[in-house]
């Protein structure tokens, strides 16, 4: 499919004419009638509008075009079935910055990645093992890719690529050991576009596991089979000098089950783009997350679920951890609920801890929902500090603050990295993680416990305007 | 031998912005062997003298010591005092998720000894103390008073107490909320470890009931923030009979 718009040069302008099939172009079929120019009966706007939130919002733009008729009201980007989807990177305005999908992002960070690399610059190398020979490793031509870029980095990268890899695993059959796709950064620009393909009834976890340092877009597209069961899971342990702007679109089969799991650690900043789809009933998705952000480091997970099946199942459990002066993470939870979605259950969860102050904790769940006839919905979203009264109750056991604080981090942790099985993997996540304690640890003063203080160093917490129970648009809560 | 000395303690706590005192002129002795039970009225100050001694930061002490065989209890940080061989037995278990009962005994035992225990006899031991205390052994694999009921935390906060042997304990209303056979089973525990290691225990409660199963050598009567009246006891069984009228009517 693709998503053309329509008059670039006519930013900040929105006489899109309705009848130009061309721009109706929400992603598939969806019933339109949500967005149908006529009945919204608006004037023509302005080049900005004021956002619900008070945001200056900017129509100028092709991802703003697919909301055409909404573009004159207030709110920007009413749905997320509106927002465009294109390989084309010209169907995506360069960003300023004041677009909801990018307002948390600090656009000069990232802005090299609006712009292909430099013809032959290809600092990410793609390793893929496997000792299983009935798994195929074989290179795909551009637009083969599966993912479909939802941005303009994205596109970018997809269209750019220099690396395209397919990992097929034939249908029925079972891959025993997690498949490892090692992409190394050598310094420089990078890009590359990974397919993982698992046919019908076969199961298979993959492993993708970005090191070293680059300035690396990467797109994800995940195909899972009927009645397939995948696991993905995605480290990012670069370097800390290293920018990734990735995004990871799932497929997902009838009856199939699929899991992800990300964990951002290194880099200097991750942003990251999870969507899980539907084409048939009966499947389940498990989106997993786990961040740890240090000082200066910024992490956006960006998840969306997009419920176009009857039946099927959603989890999405995110937890992450800051410390550290400007340490900064986002998450971004929406789930979509299609008129079709008949049945489905979905749950969404983002907890954040704040260990030190100067940090700072962004987290939006959002939940649309065209049908009641659902089984349930709900989300719930949370940032706190340390708990003082768990760390009193552990100490009152001899517990040292530092291991305190260890068993609280750790514990709060635990239930992400249990669900990557893959020993070795949560072997070396929990040395890493216990590594950035120490040296908090070690920067702290306050946290010396030969100075005898009597009160354990709780830090101040600095939250988001989104801390805790936020709830976009629609209720906590929805079962029928 | 060990004994804890308080001698005239003052307590306050603030709220909203202004700080109030619980505790005016606190004094006790406790030694090694004895059990003593503080009782009182809601409101008396019983809970603060437990949080204070184990240094909880809601509670500023603002005059007055608290030793430990000459210690300065004061002194210390909150894990400190554990590691001294205070115990608090706490009313209100905290939760602390993802962080299994084995792993958080396992790593105070360490605190608390100064080295990590015998593998081996480590298993033993909290397989036999669990058994004592009537717990299911899939109780060390869940995660610390994580959707315990209100026994299972009184057992679980006793059970720590069999394993750290602490030199004196003090239990926090241990007795509320439980029912008889549970009472009875902490109250066991509780007098096991008395009995293996010369345990002082000061025992805080508003009811008499735990004092049947646990026999006190001294009661204090607490009120307003004070040691209003104190005996043997005998003293406990006056109050059963009459409650705390007395003390509230002369106090106002």
């Amino acid at each position: 499919m693709t998503t053309s718009t329509t008059d670039h040069t006519n930013a900040g302008r929105t006489d899109v004419d309705p009848t130009d099939p061309s721009q109706v172009n929400a992603p598939d079929d969806l019933d339109t009638t949500s967005t149908d120019p006529a009945s919204a009966g608006l004037e023509p706007g302005t080049a900005e509008n004021l956002g619900v939130d008070g945001l200056r919002v900017p129509v100028a733009g092709a991802a703003l075009a697919a909301v055409r008729s909404y573009t004159e009201t207030t709110v920007p980007d009413v749905s997320r079935a509106d927002r465009v989807r294109s390989t084309d990177p010209d169907d995506f305005a360069v960003p300023t910055g004041r677009e909801e999908e990018w307002r948390f992002t600090p656009l000069h960070r990232v802005r090299d990645l609006f712009t292909p690399a430099a013809e032959g610059e290809q600092a990410v190398s793609v390793v893929v093992r496997t000792d299983d020979p009935a798994v195929e490793d074989v290179e795909h031509a551009a637009g083969e890719g599966v993912a479909r870029p939802g941005d303009r980095i994205a596109a970018v990268a997809q269209s750019t690529a220099s690396v395209r890899r397919t990992v097929r695993v034939p249908a029925e059959h079972v891959v025993a050991e997690p498949i490892r796709v090692d992409l190394t950064g050598t310094g420089g620009r990078g890009a590359v576009d990974l397919v993982i393909d698992v046919g019908a009834f076969s199961s298979a976890t993959v492993l993708v596991d970005h090191t070293g340092d680059a300035t690396f877009a990467g797109t994800v597209g995940i195909r899972v089979g009927d009645s397939a069961n995948v696991t993905v899971v995605s480290l990012q342990s670069w370097d800390a000098t290293a920018t990734h702007v990735g995004q990871h679109d799932a497929v997902l089969g009838r009856d199939s089950s699929f899991r992800h799991v990300a964990v951002s650690l290194g880099g200097d900043l991750v942003r990251m783009d999870v969507n899980v789809e539907y084409t048939g009933p009966g499947a389940s998705s498990e989106c997993f997350g786990l961040y740890f952000a240090d000082a200066g480091q910024h992490l956006e997970h960006r998840l969306f679920v997009d419920h176009s099946a009857p039946t099927c199942t959603s989890n999405v459990t995110y937890k992450g951890a800051l410390q550290g002066k400007d340490a900064h993470t986002v998450w971004i939870g929406d789930v979509l609920i299609r008129k079709e979605a008949e049945g489905i259950n979905t749950y969404e969860l983002n907890r954040n801890l704040v260990l030190t102050e100067g940090a700072r904790a962004d987290s939006v769940p959002n939940l649309e929902i065209e049908t009641g006839q659902i089984e349930g919905a709900g989300h719930a979203s949370a940032t706190g500090r340390f708990d003082d009264e768990q760390l009193f109750y552990l100490q009152a056991r001899g517990i040292r603050p530092l291991q305190a604080r260890r068993l609280v981090v750790l514990g709060f942790f635990a239930e992400i990295l249990q669900q990557i099985g893959i020993e070795s993997v949560q072997d070396r996540l929990l040395e890493v993680v216990e590594q950035r304690l120490q040296d908090a640890a070690l920067l702290d003063p306050t946290d010396d416990d030969v100075l005898g203080e009597t009160v354990p160093a709780v830090p101040h917490a600095v939250t988001s305007e989104h801390s805790t129970q936020t709830t976009t648009g629609n209720p906590q809560e929805h079962t029928s | 031998m060990t004994t804890l000395e308080i001698r005239d303690l003052h307590v306050s706590v603030t709220a909203d912005g202004e700080a109030k005192e619980i505790l005016k002129g606190v004094d006790l002795t406790i030694s090694s062997g004895e059990t003593h039970a503080i009782m009182g009225p809601n409101g008396s100050g019983k809970s603060t003298l437990a949080y204070s001694i184990a240094g909880h930061p809601k509670y500023t002490v603002t005059s007055g010591t608290v030793t430990l065989d000459g210690e300065d209890v004061l002194a210390m940080s909150v894990d400190e005092r554990a590691r001294a061989g205070l115990f608090l037995a706490m009313q209100y278990p905290v939760e602390v998720p993802g962080v299994s009962v084995s792993n958080f005994l396992r790593t105070a035992k360490t605190e608390i000894s100064g080295e990590a225990p015998v593998l081996r006899h480590w298993v033993k031991d909290l397989k036999s103390a669990m058994t004592g205390l009537k717990m299911d052994s899939d109780f060390a694999s869940r995660n610390v008073n994580e959707g315990f009921s209100g026994g299972e935390k009184k057992r679980h906060e006793i059970l720590q107490m069999k394993l750290l042997q602490p030199k004196l304990a003090i239990l926090d209303e241990t007795d509320s909320g439980l029912d008889v056979d549970a009472l009875r089973v902490v109250s066991e525990g509780v007098n096991y470890v008395k009995a293996e290691t010369g345990l002082g225990v000061l025992l805080i409660t508003h009811y008499t009931r735990i004092l049947r199963y646990i026999k006190p050598d001294f009661v204090h009567v607490f009120v307003d923030g004070r040691v209003a009246e104190e005996g043997g006891p005998e003293l406990a069984e006056r109050l059963e009979n009459e409650g705390y009228d007395r003390y509230v009517t002369a106090g106002a």
